[in-house]
């Protein structure tokens, strides 16, 4: 590919069509020639600014509380909790903290926030202004499962990793879509490299800009990636199901250890928290 | 509403102040006025020593006790990571009779360069085999060395591989004209000499240097009893930053980083330069920030006050040969801060009541090294008054160095060679806060040779005050 990323102003704006017409030039690499059609979406559908003190609005968050099966499918080594110690609304942002602490057989302590059952949504733009954590084997995530996950188990359900971050590389950012023939390690992927810079000493807004048959990633004013039916087929030959055009909710979770970045080292600092400023949703 | 309007008056209020402090400024600093900026290039090295000094390279003393070899210092046309040239340099063995190690600076040649711009020291480098060079730098000046910078154990590659030192705090580096230093041996090649080659040598802002944690004592809480008028540095001063490579990368820091304080000047002052000064009794911590960054370590001192006298020695003149008190005359001079090779022993000579007091402080090894010999055929035991600073203990060797006048020393085992001798006794279990008199008979080994008392080791404590130093017959 010539270029990486595309610099833009707004995603949202008018902008957006232009844009798509440029993205499409430069990722010829993908080999679609086909025309797209591309969403713009404006209207805001959820507007979380985290502006209540204690625990985040039920009506919107639920938790995921334990280890699930294998540290949440990962060998994640934390004991997710909801208590203020792990998550707290607090000067109007959300913290989600990772602490190094004996509890219930784990060694760490964690929170996932999750909106199954009480928002989910199909298509749409989704993105948070977050500040992240650091250190080795520290794992954040912002990301999306298929809201008929119960019924059709992952990866059939489809996953949205719109953040994905390796504590021990603070300037790297990864955007995955999991579904069938392409999940865990052979997701469909995409690093972003911040130059001069790094994603835990300031805030950075992370999103998708998700419509039928395509998934734009972005981070700030940079698309950095767009995935299509036509990827799924080309990187799993034909194999893969795009599973994307159905119901998704958000989660937001700092994980500690895990295959994606194992584990924390005698220099990993905690605790380590991730700052949530907000979390949008825009819709047609 | 009430709440409101007062912050509004307030506001108004600090904002007139301003105001008028600022309009002060522009009152006292005239257009003629004219403050000096600094060269800001970050360029050290291209292709070309930039805006070096005509010496480029400044080595370390070729002449002193540890040799620097000044030969193995060059550039080269035949090796770049970019472009042209880089800078070789040939690390010597051990025998090298040019000097075992090689060592020195790089000074820019105007009056210093203004590097607040930047936030690392960075450099491509590559080595002839996988060595590790002992420390890498910027800050030092051969003079004040107020803001040096070292890194240690820099990897070697035999590929050009970048190497980045963080600036602990740029903002004080506004006129710096150390810009590189370097220092290698063969220790990390089992005493093989080789050559590394440094390419694009230059200050950087890169923007992913972050997660600042200082750190005093090397990060460890430590507590020390102490008595007024001691003065002791504060040391183990390191920044660390994380890299974009996810790596921790730890430098050692110039007090010049610092800002130190203490919980309670009454008891302790700490100064700039990161040195305390025990003022009074009671206790005081000493804690450090370094850019507004909390300093992990602390130390906590607990005076005594003024150090009590010791106890009068009371011993006939004629009875005694002293090495160190102030109620007798030296029976023979003596070198109080011999030149072990590793010892880091800190001794301060305290004058307290017109008394003079050795302060030993961080002991592992030093001596009192009798710059003649001594005959002790007459004499029984040797006395010193003991004040311990911690409940740990101070062994003491009296060492008679034979017919040769030589202090020989296994290297190994730490017992006497050749011909010497030696009686050792281990002090421990005094009560803190007081003056205790322990005497130490010539028996054993030196029973039988002690005409050529030549020195005596001190080892261990670490923290102690020694008087009153003197053998005598009983």
């Amino acid at each position: 590919m010539i270029m990486k990323y595309l610099q833009i102003k707004t995603i949202p704006s008018i902008a957006l069509k232009s844009l798509m017409a440029f993205s499409i030039a430069f990722l010829s690499g993908c080999e679609t020639d086909e025309s797209q059609t591309v969403a713009t979406f404006t209207n805001l559908v959820l507007d979380e600014n985290f502006d209540t003190e204690g625990a985040p609005n039920g009506e919107l968050w639920s938790f995921d509380i334990g280890t699930g099966i294998d540290g949440w499918g990962n060998q994640e080594l934390q004991y997710y909790t909801d208590r203020p110690e792990n998550v707290q609304v607090q000067n109007g942002v959300l913290l989600i903290t990772a602490r190094e602490e004996s509890f219930e057989g784990s060694a760490y302590t964690s929170a996932r926030l999750i909106t199954k059952d009480k928002f989910e949504r199909r298509y749409g733009r989704f993105e948070a202004r977050i500040r992240l954590p650091f250190g080795q084997g520290i794992w954040p995530a912002f990301w999306m499962l298929g809201a008929d996950i119960d019924e059709n188990p992952w990866p059939g359900a489809g996953e949205i990793d719109i953040m994905e971050y390796r504590g021990q590389e603070p300037s790297v950012l990864v955007g995955s879509i999991h579904g069938p023939g392409y999940n865990g390690g052979d997701a469909i992927s995409k690093e972003f490299t911040l130059e001069n810079d790094r994603f835990d000493t300031g805030f950075h807004i992370f999103g998708i800009e998700w419509g039928p048959d395509f998934i734009n990633f972005y981070v700030d004013d940079v698309l950095y990636n767009q995935l299509t039916p036509e990827d799924v087929d080309e990187e799993t030959d034909g194999e893969g199901l795009w599973v994307f055009d159905k119901p998704f909710f958000i989660l937001m979770n700092v994980a500690v250890g895990g295959t994606f970045v194992g584990p924390p080292n005698t220099e990993t600092q905690f605790p380590q928290t991730m700052i949530v400023d907000y979390v949008r949703v825009y819709e047609n | 509403m009430k709440n409101y309007k007062n912050i509004n008056i307030r506001f108004i209020l600090l904002l007139s102040l301003g105001i008028a402090i600022i309009s002060g400024c522009e009152r006292d600093f005239s257009d003629e006025v004219q403050f000096a900026t600094f060269n800001n290039n970050g360029d050290i090295f291209t292709d070309a020593p930039v805006g070096l000094t005509d010496e480029f390279f400044d080595s370390f003393d070729p002449a002193g006790p540890n040799p620097a070899n000044p030969e193995g210092f060059g550039t080269d046309d035949n090796v770049a990571f970019m472009g042209t040239s880089s800078i070789r340099i040939d690390v010597p063995a051990p025998d090298d009779p040019d000097g075992a190690f090689i060592g020195g600076i790089f000074l820019d040649r105007g009056d210093g360069r203004n590097l607040t711009g930047f936030d690392a020291l960075t450099f491509f480098a590559r080595g002839s085999t996988t060595a590790t060079i002992g420390e890498v730098g910027f800050g030092t000046d051969f003079e004040e060395n107020k803001f040096a910078v070292i890194a240690q154990n820099i990897r070697l590659s035999t590929d050009w591989r970048k190497i980045i030192i963080p600036i602990p705090d740029p903002s004080k580096l506004i006129q710096e004209r150390g810009m590189f230093f370097f220092s290698a041996g063969s220790q990390s090649t089992g005493g093989f000499g080789y050559t590394f080659w440094i390419d694009e040598l230059r200050f950087e802002k890169l923007g992913n240097i972050a997660q600042p944690s200082p750190a005093i004592f090397l990060g460890q809480d430590i507590s020390n009893e102490v008595v007024n008028g001691m003065e002791f540095m504060i040391t183990g001063l390191t920044q660390t930053f994380n890299l974009a490579s996810g790596i921790n990368q730890t430098v050692i820091a110039a007090p010049g980083y610092f800002d130190f304080s203490s919980s309670d000047n009454s008891v302790a002052i700490a100064n700039e330069s990161g040195e305390v000064i025990v003022v009074g009794a009671g206790s005081s911590s000493i804690t450090a920030q370094l850019a507004n960054v909390g300093a992990a370590g602390s130390l906590e001192v607990t005076s005594d006050g003024v150090l009590p006298t010791t106890p009068p020695p009371a011993r006939l003149d004629a009875n005694v040969s002293s090495i160190f008190s102030d109620a007798y005359t030296n029976a023979v001079e003596s070198n109080f801060e011999p030149p072990f090779g590793g010892s880091v022993t800190n001794l301060q000579r305290l004058q307290e009541n017109g008394d003079e007091v050795l302060v030993y402080t961080n002991n592992n090894f030093t001596g009192i090294v009798f710059n003649n010999t001594l005959d002790g055929t007459d004499r029984t035991t040797l006395n010193i008054d003991v004040y311990p600073l911690d409940a740990s203990s101070v062994e003491v060797q009296i060492r008679d160095v034979g017919a040769n006048q030589v202090l020989e020393t296994n290297v190994i085992t730490g017992l006497p060679d050749g011909d010497d001798a030696d009686r050792r006794l281990l002090i421990n279990g005094l009560t803190p806060g007081q003056w205790t008199s322990v005497e130490i008979p010539l028996d054993g080994d030196l029973a039988a040779q002690k005409n050529n008392l030549g020195a005596l080791i001190l080892a261990g404590g670490p923290n102690f005050i020694f008087d009153n130093i003197y053998f005598f017959t009983e």
